[in-house]
């Protein structure tokens, strides 16, 4: 079974009806303990940094880090792949997960903020995530914030500057923009993960 | 490079698409799930779905429709129209939509914006302005009722507003322009997108390729929507997609 990982921060039908259609087992959930018997997580997230305070609070924060310890493949979603690094200049109080390296900061003044529609994505061909996912493929992005380019990243965008788009270490994956509504090149990154 | 996004409308009414369609090669033409579907699949970048029936009782029919459209479609689906609450966002938020547009709701009571939005995300909420040129000078007023009622706001100043309440988007329709086919209201679009710093999609006026690559050129346009425009078949979207890109717009084609 698939949590999808809900805590409070909008709209968690896209990525249900996703892995739905890709039939997949999964479950919309606020319970630690459903995170830490799932075979697989996944951390949607849109809107404002700090609404991942929640995750401390409810204890969902402590079960998802140990189920990643644990080799529970992990994929964060928009907000849910920020929250994986250490902080957000959106939020300086909320701390992430800090599993990656990092702060997600503002887009500079010389371009439209929030970044909202298709871009294109150049991909590091070693990653499992985008595995049939060629360079050059559009995706759906709507942010405001960006994550730094890492030694993690296996896939950038360019918009004011180049920014992290995927990220992927081990079993441990996250996305900038928005797989379940980036058409069949989303659905293939979402069946990627459900494989692994 | 961050591309100009293509939108297809749907009017429905009832449950069903009211516009001509002539689409071939479907078992029911005036399906709202199967045209969402065949413009996703004929390289739509976004659906918009505009519920324009009045009556209250077919908010249920709409829901239903919203939920059957959404299950086959992977790419963001807007829908509008009636939208009044909180619990009308939520409503159709939990049948698959991803983004909602209000109008005049928000016009009549602004705080709606910020409500959806702090529960949603402001990228789920789309405000529509339905602008209309008055006086000699470059200025337009924002209608609501579909039209029928002038709410006695400057359009630019209202978008201003709805994007500091927390609007992620402005859809912007231009009254004089609607259903005509002679092109997109340039000045009003430009003057609204320099004006605000979301993104803001044209609509009313769309003909052929040449409009579109006006809007986003001089109109300064995110995206454009059209409805009537695409109605006529299959290989329209992609055509038109084609022609955009010929003069170097960037659109997400191939797709």
């Amino acid at each position: 079974m698939i949590a999808i990982v809900d805590y409070g921060a909008g709209n968690l039908v896209s990525v249900k009806k996703a892995l739905d259609w890709l039939k997949q087992e999964c479950a919309i959930t606020s319970a630690p303990a459903d995170v830490a018997k799932a075979s697989k997580i996944v951390l949607p997230g849109v809107g404002h940094f700090a609404t991942t305070a929640a995750l401390a609070h409810s204890g969902l924060k402590k079960a998802i880090a140990e189920a990643i310890e644990g080799g529970t493949p992990f994929l964060g979603i928009c907000v849910g792949m920020q929250w994986m690094l250490e902080h957000s200049q959106e939020s300086p109080d909320t701390s992430g997960l800090g599993l990656l390296h990092g702060e997600c900061e503002r887009f500079p003044m010389s371009v439209k903020s929030p970044h909202v529609g298709w871009n294109q994505l150049e991909v590091n061909s070693s990653s499992r995530l985008l595995r049939g996912v060629p360079s050059a493929s559009f995706v759906y992005f709507t942010h405001s914030f960006r994550a730094p380019v890492t030694e993690t990243t296996v896939a950038c965008c360019e918009y004011g500057g180049r920014f992290s788009a995927a990220v992927e270490r081990e079993h441990v994956f996250g996305v900038q923009f928005h797989p379940e509504k980036s058409g069949a090149v989303g659905l293939k990154m979402l069946s990627n993960f459900c494989e692994i | 490079m961050l591309t100009k996004r293509i939108i297809a409308c749907l009017d429905v009414d009832g449950g069903r698409v009211v516009k001509g369609v002539q689409f071939e090669n479907l078992r029911d033409a005036g399906d709202p799930a199967e045209l969402a579907k065949a413009h996703s699949e004929s390289g739509a970048d976004e659906i918009v779905l505009l519920d324009i029936s009045a009556a209250h009782e077919r908010r249920a029919t709409l829901l239903e429709t919203v939920r059957r459209a959404a299950r086959q479609l992977f790419i963001p689906f807007t829908v509008g129209g009636g939208i009044r609450t909180l619990e009308d966002a939520a409503a159709v938020f939990s049948a698959g939509a991803d983004k909602i547009s209000i109008n005049s709701a928000a016009l009549a009571d602004p705080t709606v914006i910020t409500r959806i939005a702090e529960r949603f995300g402001s990228q789920a909420v789309v405000v529509a302005i339905d602008a209309k040129r008055s006086g000699r000078g470059p200025h337009w007023e924002a209608f609501t009722h579909g039209g029928r009622a002038a709410a006695g706001r400057d359009a630019i100043a209202w978008a201003q507003e709805a994007e500091k309440r927390g609007a992620g988007e402005i859809l912007l329709t231009s009254m004089d322009r609607d259903g005509t086919g002679i092109g997109f209201d340039c000045e009003l679009t430009r003057a609204v997108a320099d004006s605000v710093r979301i993104p803001v999609i044209a609509s009313g006026g769309a003909g052929g390729a040449q409009h579109f690559v006006e809007v986003f050129r001089e109109g300064h346009a995110d995206a454009a929507l059209a409805a009537s425009i695409f109605h006529y078949g299959f290989s329209r979207l992609a055509d038109l997609k084609e022609k955009i890109k010929a003069q170097e717009i960037p659109v997400r084609w191939p797709c």
